[in-house]
């Protein structure tokens, strides 16, 4: 009997180990699949075309290009290599500009056929329409579409997912959204978080350290939105008027918050560390007559240097990743940062608050999956950091 | 992922509770949220034993529910794109859309700030960046700083049609995850500009009058919205599967009955009866024939 239990749980622990990496490795697999369909995807809008005056010779238009002009940002075909004509551009909701309802009919089934007459008679204009609206026999030229391409995603300066007729997916100012606010919050935590490490370890009387440790694991139990609501009300403000600030949303609040957060695992991972300190490495220096802050600097710090390292990559890994403090606090303005009192936006808080209506399937979407790739493969690197410093640290100790 | 099975455990739930009563499911837009609630708890008052369950997640969660057949009524605070309705045709669902009410959106400044009045023009050069500083519109040599909604919400999006033409918010823009957070920025930076449903003004925000034409200037509220003065107003949208009318119709016939209407009024929003917005497309139902064969397991009601 006992064996046959023995038996049923060895079987059980070894399902529910595959089961759980087959899971992972499916929504690894899934979240791979649905970014790298982003490029696959064309630069103008499912479904539509952007229609030319047959005597215009332009045929290609970048994404940027296609903001500019809709933008009324670039005016002439001049700038896009084309004759010196001024642009006129042409949406769908535009139609009730140019003819009546009687002139499109009940069911707007002559609505093609009048943009088609249209372009044909204004050689400057761009129509942005559907493509099943133009008539077949229509003498028009058409923007040559093409597919999004890495370069314009990941060194792309332009994040406008929704902007039509083109989206603009450039990633680049959230990829160093996140670094530089991570980068600050981990400067802030560090002095702070290896301090109480050590005071906690070496030199609070075990009564304070009763009462400071549960405390410190207690800021782990706070919902991050809470933190993100205090930093909206507390820090942002208080910056305002410290920085003399026109904007009080910023990477420094999202660091401060981030750093907050992260103070947690770099203390309890930093000072269970020290206190793991061989016994014997302590008495020998104490007993070659270091004093207590030598041996502490000297001995006990150096030795347990490697775990101290990986509490801190873990920190990090947690302000990475960290969405909702940051999302309420950083003002998610999508421009590459110069400094850290300016907004930013971070991959996290982008996902965050945009694929809740991002249409399923759409560019959009699978940009946003994309974003989760590029988050995935900065946790990782972190996380194989971990595994390297660590198994170092084994093999100092042996 | 865990929303969905959230709703298959209410649903069952309900089911076991009340009898098997196949419960309507409503989901979408968070605008509309509130509203619905409501609006589902006045009419379940009446209509005892129906049952409906109504769940918020964004206006393209809504839409994307309705493809995928785990909701029976989408709401949208947008009409449904281009590409969303091409997917509808390729899933054989014929969707049909209906007006339940009209929004206002109210710009909103600082108390502190002097400015009473803006033109379309200058607030479109305000959000798209071309003017940076409140000395150019009238107001004290201080920057403006400029908060608008994520770049996918449903309010973005139309003030964004309705006010900047289609055309884009400069790059720098303060983009926040939720109208109250717009709020309380708003209420703590001098030069901060922004904009947010008519519902959720409050005295701690400033409210700007708007005009489109450069002439008449009105302050946004429930009056001067539905008489169609003030125009930055927009629908808010039910879509549903035409093949599942008769289920849902019931509930739709209740709000836009005299009784719903009056209660839409009541949380702020403008009902559709009084209408004629100047800013909002006040494009009519589509009605493609109606399609009366209903699954039989759809309308079990004892």
């Amino acid at each position: 009997m006992r064996k046959l239990v023995e038996k049923g749980v060895k079987w059980l622990l070894t399902l529910s180990g595959f089961v759980t990496s087959l899971v992972i490795l499916l929504i690894i697999g899934f979240l791979f699949t649905e970014g790298a369909g982003l490029f696959r995807k064309k630069i103008i809008e499912e479904g539509y075309v952007l229609a030319l005056n047959k005597e215009n010779p332009v045929r290609t238009m970048t994404a940027e290009q296609i903001k500019a002009v809709f933008d009324e940002d670039v005016t002439s075909w001049k700038d896009l290599g084309g004759p010196d004509l001024a642009i006129t551009t042409f949406r769908l909701e535009d139609v009730e500009k140019y003819f009546t309802e009687e002139e499109l009919g009940a069911q707007y089934e002559y609505a093609g056929e009048k943009i088609a007459a249209l372009v044909d008679a204004n050689p400057g204009m761009v129509a942005f329409v559907p493509e099943s609206m133009i008539p077949e026999n229509a003498e028009l030229n058409f923007i040559e579409d093409s597919n999004i391409s890495p370069k314009d995603v990941f060194v792309g300066a332009e994040w406008f997912p929704t902007a039509t007729p083109s989206s603009l997916f450039g990633m680049w100012p959230l990829l160093a959204g996140t670094l530089w606010v991570s980068f600050f919050a981990i400067l802030f935590a560090l002095p702070f978080g290896l301090s109480i490490a050590i005071y906690m370890a070496e030199i609070a009387p075990s009564k304070v350290r009763d009462v400071f440790k549960p405390l410190i694991e207690l800021l782990n139990g706070i919902p991050s939105v809470v933190y993100g609501f205090f930093g909206l009300t507390i820090i942002v403000p208080l910056l305002q008027q410290v920085f003399g600030l026109p904007v009080g949303e910023s990477g420094l609040a999202g660091s401060i918050v981030l750093a907050i957060m992260a103070l947690p695992t770099i203390v309890t991972v930093a000072e269970d560390a020290m206190r793991n300190c061989p016994r014997s490495l302590r008495e020998a220096s104490l007993a070659l007559g270091a004093s207590k802050w030598q041996t502490v600097s000297k001995v006990v710090i150096p030795s347990s240097m490697s775990s101290i390292a990986s509490g801190i990559v873990l920190g990090i890994g947690r302000a990475v990743g960290e969405t909702m403090a940051v999302l309420m606090v950083t003002g998610n303005a999508a421009v590459i940062p110069h400094s850290i009192l300016e907004p930013l936006r971070t991959i996290p808080a982008t996902i965050a608050a945009e694929l809740g209506e991002a249409p399923a399937g759409g560019a959009h979407y699978q940009a946003l999956f994309m974003l989760g790739v590029i988050l995935f493969f900065i946790t990782f690197f972190i996380n194989l950091c971990v595994e390297y410093i660590s198994s170092r640290n084994k093999a100092k100790n042996r | 992922m865990v929303n969905r099975k959230k709703i298959l455990i209410s649903v069952f739930a309900i089911m076991t509770a009340c009898g098997f009563i196949q419960a309507q499911r409503i989901k979408g837009s968070d605008t509309l949220l509130p509203l619905t609630q409501a609006l589902a708890e006045m009419y379940l008052s009446e209509y005892r034993d129906s049952s409906i369950i109504v769940t918020g997640g964004g206006s393209g969660v809504g839409i994307a529910a309705l493809m995928e057949n785990t909701t029976d009524i989408a709401m949208a605070s947008r009409r449904v794109k281009f590409s969303e309705k091409m997917s509808f045709a390729k899933s054989g669902l014929e969707i049909k859309e209906v007006i339940v009410a009209y929004d206002a959106l109210a710009v909103v400044v600082n108390p502190a700030n002097p400015v009473k009045e803006l033109t379309r023009k200058q607030l479109e050069a305000i959000f798209r960046g071309k003017i940076t500083n409140w000395k150019d519109v009238g107001g004290e040599d201080r920057k403006i700083v400029v908060y608008s909604r994520e770049t996918s919400s449903g309010t973005y999006e139309f003030f964004k049609e309705s006010v900047l033409e289609n055309k884009n918010y400069m790059s720098s823009i303060l983009s926040m995850p939720a109208t109250g957070a717009i709020i309380q920025s708003v209420r703590q930076t001098k030069g901060a500009i922004g904009y947010i449903g008519l519902a959720y003004l409050n005295p701690y925000v400033k409210a700007l009058s708007v005009s489109y034409d450069g002439k008449a200037f009105y302050a946004p509220s429930v009056e001067t919205a539905a008489e169609g003065l003030y125009p930055i107003v927009r629908p808010l949208y039910y879509y549903y599967d035409s093949r599942k009318e008769p289920f849902v119709g019931s509930f739709i016939t209740y709000i836009l009955s005299p009784k719903g209407q009056a209660s839409v009024l009541e949380q702020g929003f403008i009902p559709v009866g009084k209408e004629k917005p100047a800013g909002g497309n006040n494009v009519a139902t589509k009605e493609n024939g109606l399609n009366s064969e209903v699954d039989g397991e759809e309308v079990v009601r004892p």
